[in-house]
């Protein structure tokens, strides 16, 4: 059986006793008014559902079980991307199944997965010129500026003008312009050139940290010290403290103000 | 004054040495080539293919781009982004069904109808600045310097969009007696140097650039001097191919003209980056008293 089959068929099952499900006591007291139903169409199939849920709870609510195109359910982990179109609006839309509320009569399908060439390459060996990423990611030279791939960022990320920058042999630019990426691949799927714009901008952003950005020293010095004992002694003592000493310690610590200038010190200067 | 300015993908890499004399000529000449925002890829070659509108995506949305950074005319150095750009706008000027396909598929917000003009430098140092003028703006006159001016096709060709007249043009050799240069008149200067063949038979390049080397060279020229990144990569690779081949023939310097204009006009060799140039103008530079002389006696390697 696949596994698509078996979604299916662990959809209907679970769809079943949900539905059987009368409205709890508890949800009474509390005097909700039962949420307005909105329906929805999940891969063509009408499912009438509570409104203020994201698509991906909606999914859960018809029946769904995910176990894969879910993740983080916090927007951050790119595996929930989602496309769905409105009634009369020709507009393909896109967005992450755990961050958009459902709207009615939206038709969705998930795009969990795209298949999408990944180049191989020993990122030591890179010097970060940008020939190197024109000979890993040739396809690059393919685009046509068509824009579909940030028309279909639920980033907002204008991934066209990273790729351009990346043509242009800008590696820092396209870093930048694709910081927000969360290589939900949606770009990829609707590329007229078939580039795998994630994974040639991932790539982007590993040269731009490793080989452009210049090497904090400070941070390596404070590793350093850190491995060399320096904090040992204060950690020795935190151990020793006792809960509520602890509990105390941590509720009264200084907190940086918001609006610190660079040359902010703590009152307590031991650390440092 | 500023000038919407499109560089085109290869003079960020590779023909850095074409763009940089060009935006610190432009300043000295009191030019600012302002880089249109979010340019992309000019489309590489213009598309012949009747029903291949995808690939005028590319041109349509920079010129668009123009038109939103609200001036009228563009700027290019590279004579093959000039090429494509300036085709692509005569098919949105000219052909209203797939202006209006263009438009509708590129959804930029704005509709477009070719109302950017799209110029090569060469026309705004003749049209705009003129030669007389530029020439007093000269501080180091390339006296003595025997320079081909070699077109190649896409400045030229076709007609609808050649920057000068297609069968003797002018505007190279005239831009370089304003230099003071001495510009060598020969057959071959309009002939193709093989173009984007070199992709699909790169061996066969060198049999395209014999005949236009050999022919600046017999008529006497010292080097040669282009607008176009294409033209440089192929012959300066099938020159050295040559010179391996043949015994006799000799490398000639390539120039792009931009650096011939930023030393006139006493900028320097370092804006010119001729470390990234074919056939090592530099000696040739220095033989004619156009470099300073101090990096001439030097020491080697910095022995004792």
């Amino acid at each position: 059986m696949s596994a698509k089959q078996t979604k299916k068929k662990s959809a209907t099952a679970a769809v079943k006793p949900r539905a059987k499900k009368p409205a709890t006591a508890a949800v009474k007291e509390e005097k909700k008014t039962p949420a307005r139903l909105v329906p929805i169409y999940i891969m063509g199939k009408r499912y009438e559902v509570p409104e203020g849920l994201t698509i991906m709870k909606a999914m859960e609510h018809a029946g769904y079980i995910l176990i894969r195109g879910c993740g983080c359910r916090g927007g951050t982990c790119g595996a929930c991307g989602t496309v769905y179109r409105k009634p009369g609006d020709y507009k393909l839309q896109v967005a992450l199944a755990c961050q958009k509320t459902v709207e009615p009569d939206m038709y969705i399908a998930q795009i969990p997965f795209f298949p999408a060439n990944r180049a191989v390459y020993d990122f030591a060996g890179l010097t970060g010129a940008p020939e190197e990423v024109f000979r890993l990611y040739p396809e690059l030279f393919r685009c046509v500026a068509c824009n579909s791939c940030t028309k279909a960022c639920p980033q907002g990320i204008e991934v066209m003008d990273a790729i351009s920058a990346l043509k242009q042999g800008n590696i820092a630019g396209a870093a930048q312009l694709s910081f927000d990426c969360i290589q939900c691949g949606l770009c990829t799927s609707r590329c007229f050139g078939e580039l795998a714009q994630y994974h040639m901008l991932q790539l982007a952003r590993r040269i731009y940290a490793a080989r452009i950005v210049p090497r904090a020293e400070h941070l390596a010095d404070m590793v350093k010290a850190v491995n060399e004992g320096r904090y040992d002694r204060f950690l020795d003592d935190l151990k020793q403290l006792k809960e509520d000493e602890l509990k105390k310690l941590y509720q009264e610590r200084e907190i940086e103000p918001l609006a610190a200038g660079e040359d902010w010190r703590p009152k307590d200067t031991r650390y440092l | 004054m500023s000038l919407a300015y499109y560089p085109g993908c290869t003079l960020k890499t590779r023909a850095r040495n074409l763009e940089e004399p060009a935006v610190a000529s432009m300043e000295a000449l009191g030019f600012k080539l302002d880089e249109v925002p979010r340019w992309n890829c000019c489309g590489a070659v213009y598309s012949l293919a009747e029903d291949d509108l995808i690939h005028q995506v590319a041109p349509v949305r920079n010129l668009i781009r123009v038109k939103k950074q609200g001036k009228t005319e563009l700027v290019t150095l590279c004579a093959f982004c000039l090429n494509t750009l300036k085709r692509a706008n005569l098919l949105m000027k000219e052909d209203v069904a797939k202006r209006d396909t263009l438009n509708d598929f590129i959804d930029e917000g704005i509709d477009y109808a070719g109302e950017v003009k799209v110029v090569h430098l060469l026309e705004v140092l003749r049209d705009e600045i003129g030669w007389a003028a530029l020439s007093q703006k000269v501080k180091v006159p390339l006296r003595r310097l025997k320079v081909a001016p070699y077109y190649g096709c896409t400045l030229l060709r076709p007609r609808e969009v050649a920057i000068d007249d297609v069968e003797n043009p002018t505007v190279l050799g005239d831009f370089l007696k304003a230099l003071g240069a001495s510009p060598v008149d020969f057959p071959e200067s309009t002939r193709c140097c093989g173009s984007y063949q070199v992709v699909s038979s790169p061996d066969g390049i060198a049999e395209y650039a014999r005949p236009i080397l050999k022919s600046a060279l017999s008529h006497g020229a010292e080097a040669l001097v282009l607008t176009c990144p294409l033209c440089d990569y192929n012959l300066g690779r099938a020159q050295k191919e040559l010179a391996k081949k043949q015994s006799g023939f000799r490398e000639v310097p390539l120039f792009y003209f931009t650096q011939l204009l930023a030393l006139a006009l006493g900028l320097g060799p370092r804006v010119c980056r001729f470390e990234l140039n074919h056939g090592g103008p530099e000696s040739l530079l220095r033989e004619k008293k156009l470099l300073p002389q101090v990096e001439s006696v030097q020491p080697i390697g910095g022995k004792q």
